[in-house]
């Protein structure tokens, strides 16, 4: 494989990522924690109603796991196309 | 000791930390001066984020709106941490990949221009200017409620410690007394949260505590007793809320993508050695953000169930001390409307504007409860109460009757919250001035060390100016914080995205885009918030989107723009092409 063809792999797999990530991003925080919210509102967790919760707990958990897969899957990805920083 | 002597003691303390470290670590260079050479640590950059970000506003004001807001409060909790992946999965590895010193200078380097450069640079002092008189106003608040200091003395202390630090260090300086900053606000703010949380529902931990049974023995949750002294009083419900669906959702989009256009955020990615660190690095922030958002909301619960049920439908007379403590400050006032001596509270306004306390010479005049008597004019509603949305993080404490050293700590906490973000702002518009205006458009061979001398010249005038604004606030300083969230989501956001994400988009189409977005944006808000307040109605809004929210449509406007105009103009130089391919990998 050329070096250029590596490259454009390496920057289709990254969108990829994004836009599964991102995708879950949208949908637990506008989708569970606003549009679905009065729906979700009728199931409960211990004292919190589902959609609430979302709201101003559930979706800040989620972004905080979602930048650690995020980081752990390019440094797979650097590694695996050989653009990692420690090989320079 | 008195909470006023642990206030001296503890602000001493932190105060002599921050010089201390100052001299510690002063610039020697621009390198060092703009992006600390660019050799923190990951996780040392993340806590400083996080002191960055939190400002006066997250730790004192936030948790009192929400407890006022209910589910609304929503808009601040995700959209002031959502818009942290945005920035870990779009910008800050490829930002850092591209390893200059500003965000005015990724612009101008991207679209090949120096007009796009100078209307980043406008964008980026305009934002942080007026985020800044806000935090020097908050520093002068903290001195003035807890240490009896005019705020005037209280504002030049504050900024002869934010200059001490921020003219030496720089961004060096800065880094590292944020970590201390850090960890004095999120222990004063989570210390409160342990207490009240034990007390209320018997669970140490906030964020579980929240969603707890209420330890009066009813078996009841929390949550649900709440919704319930809501719905009696005549309220919504707290878990409900009265915005309509597609403000929160439009207010939430621009907070969020706000956060990720703000320069003095995105500039602390630039300060770690490598692509693989900037995105750790956003994580780490995130994790140190979420502490303080997490347990923010459940503040909000614990407050607002303890001022009901301490206030409501109670005799006048057995209101405990703090009651009478916070009316004197004029946060806090009871109107005996139908003369019974006893405290309704009910929806709506109690009275038209804020407490002004009537004074027969020095002494306050006292009504016929012995409450404190104000000139308003009261509303017609079944209000009696006033009370400001501060009041729920500082007097906090004390209405859970906890000891005078939690209430100074609160002090303390606000103070570093305040100093630690007017610090990263400063540096954003002395580095705006001396790197993006004077080395780059005026004088191009100007040496390191006179780059330098201007940087500190820049900081020192901005110190100035900021604390000026905040000893005379313009009136619309609580109003302009949408306007710095909508101007970075409408300017600086869909411009950086597209240049990283779009190869192909071109000067022209950048800069058409964000000055329409620009444009539209600041003239919404300057409608609604500033000319014309009596038209700032739902019913008057575009499509029911209120000017907290407008950025989201000015993004859009921004990018419609953009890809419209590119289309007639020619693609970026084969160089700038390159540049943006090289961006995109680590190595």
């Amino acid at each position: 494989m050329t070096q250029e063809k590596d490259l454009k792999g390496y920057w289709k797999k990254n969108l990829q990522y994004l836009s599964i990530l991102l995708s879950i991003w949208f949908t637990v925080s506008y989708g569970f924690g606003i549009l679905l919210a009065p729906w979700l509102n009728n199931f409960k967790m211990g004292g919190f109603k589902l959609g609430f919760w979302f709201a101003q707990q559930g979706s800040i958990y989620v972004f905080v796991v979602l930048i650690f897969i995020y980081v752990y899957l390019m440094n797979r990805l650097d590694k695996k196309f050989g653009v990692n920083e420690e090989d320079a | 000791m008195d909470v006023q002597v642990w206030t001296y003691i503890l602000v001493g303390v932190t105060f002599t930390l921050y010089i201390g470290i100052a001299i510690w670590s002063r610039a020697g260079s621009t390198s060092e001066f703009y992006i600390a050479e660019g050799a923190v640590n990951p996780l040392t950059n993340g806590m400083a984020t996080a002191a960055d970000w939190m400002s006066a506003a997250s730790f004192l004001s936030m948790a009192g709106l929400i407890s006022f807001m209910g589910y609304d409060g929503t808009v601040y909790l995700m959209g002031w941490t959502g818009g942290y992946v945005l920035l870990a999965l779009l910008l800050a590895p490829y930002l850092r990949k591209f390893g200059k010193f500003t965000v005015p200078d990724f612009i101008g380097d991207r679209y090949y221009s120096n007009t796009a450069r100078t209307v980043a640079v406008i964008c980026a002092l305009i934002v942080s200017f007026t985020y800044v008189a806000g935090q020097m106003r908050g520093v002068g608040l903290v001195f003035s409620k807890f240490l009896e200091v005019d705020i005037f003395w209280g504002v030049i202390i504050g900024m002869a410690i934010v200059f001490f630090y921020a003219v030496l260090g720089g961004m060096k300086g800065i880094t590292y007394t944020q970590v201390a900053q850090y960890c004095v606000l999120i222990f004063a703010f989570m210390v409160p949260a342990f207490f009240i949380s034990m007390q209320l529902t018997g669970s140490p931990i906030p964020q579980i505590g929240f969603g707890s049974t209420v330890t009066d023995g009813s078996g009841m949750y929390l949550l649900d007793k709440l919704d319930q002294l809501h719905t009696e009083l005549g309220f919504a419900e707290y878990t409900s809320g009265t915005k309509s669906m597609q403000d929160v959702f439009f207010i939430t989009v621009a907070l969020m993508v706000g956060t990720a256009g703000l320069p003095h955020v995105i500039v602390r990615f630039f300060t770690v050695p490598k692509v693989k660190d900037a995105r750790i690095s956003v994580g780490y922030a995130l994790i140190f953000i979420a502490i303080l958002y997490t347990t923010a909301p459940a503040i909000a619960v614990f407050a607002r169930t303890n001022l009901i049920e301490t206030v409501s439908e109670q005799p006048y007379e057995e209101m405990p001390p703090w009651f009478s403590t916070w009316e004197e400050t004029a946060l806090l006032n009871w109107v005996d409307k139908n003369e019974d001596g006893i405290i309704n509270y009910a929806p709506g306004a109690a009275i038209v504007g804020a407490p002004d306390i009537i004074r027969d010479g020095l002494d306050i005049r006292r009504g016929s409860n012995n409450q404190v008597m104000i000139s308003n004019e009261v509303t017609a509603n079944q209000n009696e109460l006033y009370v400001d949305r501060d009041i729920m993080v500082l007097a906090n404490p004390e209405i859970a009757g906890l000891p005078a050293w939690v209430a100074a700590l609160v002090a303390a906490g606000g103070l570093a919250a305040a100093l630690s973000t007017a610090a990263g702002l400063l540096l954003v518009i002395s580095t705006s001035v001396s790197h993006d205006l004077i080395k780059k458009q005026f004088n191009k061979d100007i040496s390191d060390k006179a780059e330098l001398r201007y940087a500190r010249i820049a900081a020192a005038v901005a110190v100035v100016v900021a604390g000026y604004f905040g000893i005379n606030p313009p009136g619309f300083v609580a109003q302009v914080v949408a306007i710095a969230f909508g101007l970075a989501a409408a300017s600086f956001f869909p411009a950086i995205i597209l240049g990283i994400f779009y190869k192909k988009m071109n000067k022209q189409g950048a800069l058409a885009g964000m000055i329409a977005g620009l444009i539209f944006t600041l003239a919404y808000i300057i409608y609604f918030k500033i000319a014309f307040p009596e038209l700032n109605i739902p019913e008057n809004w575009w499509f029911g989107i209120s000017p907290e929210g407008i950025g989201t449509f000015g993004m859009l406007i921004n990018l419609v723009v953009a890809l419209s105009v590119r289309s007639f103009y020619p693609d970026p130089p084969e160089d700038v092409q390159e540049m943006v391919e090289g961006i995109r990998y680590p190595r």
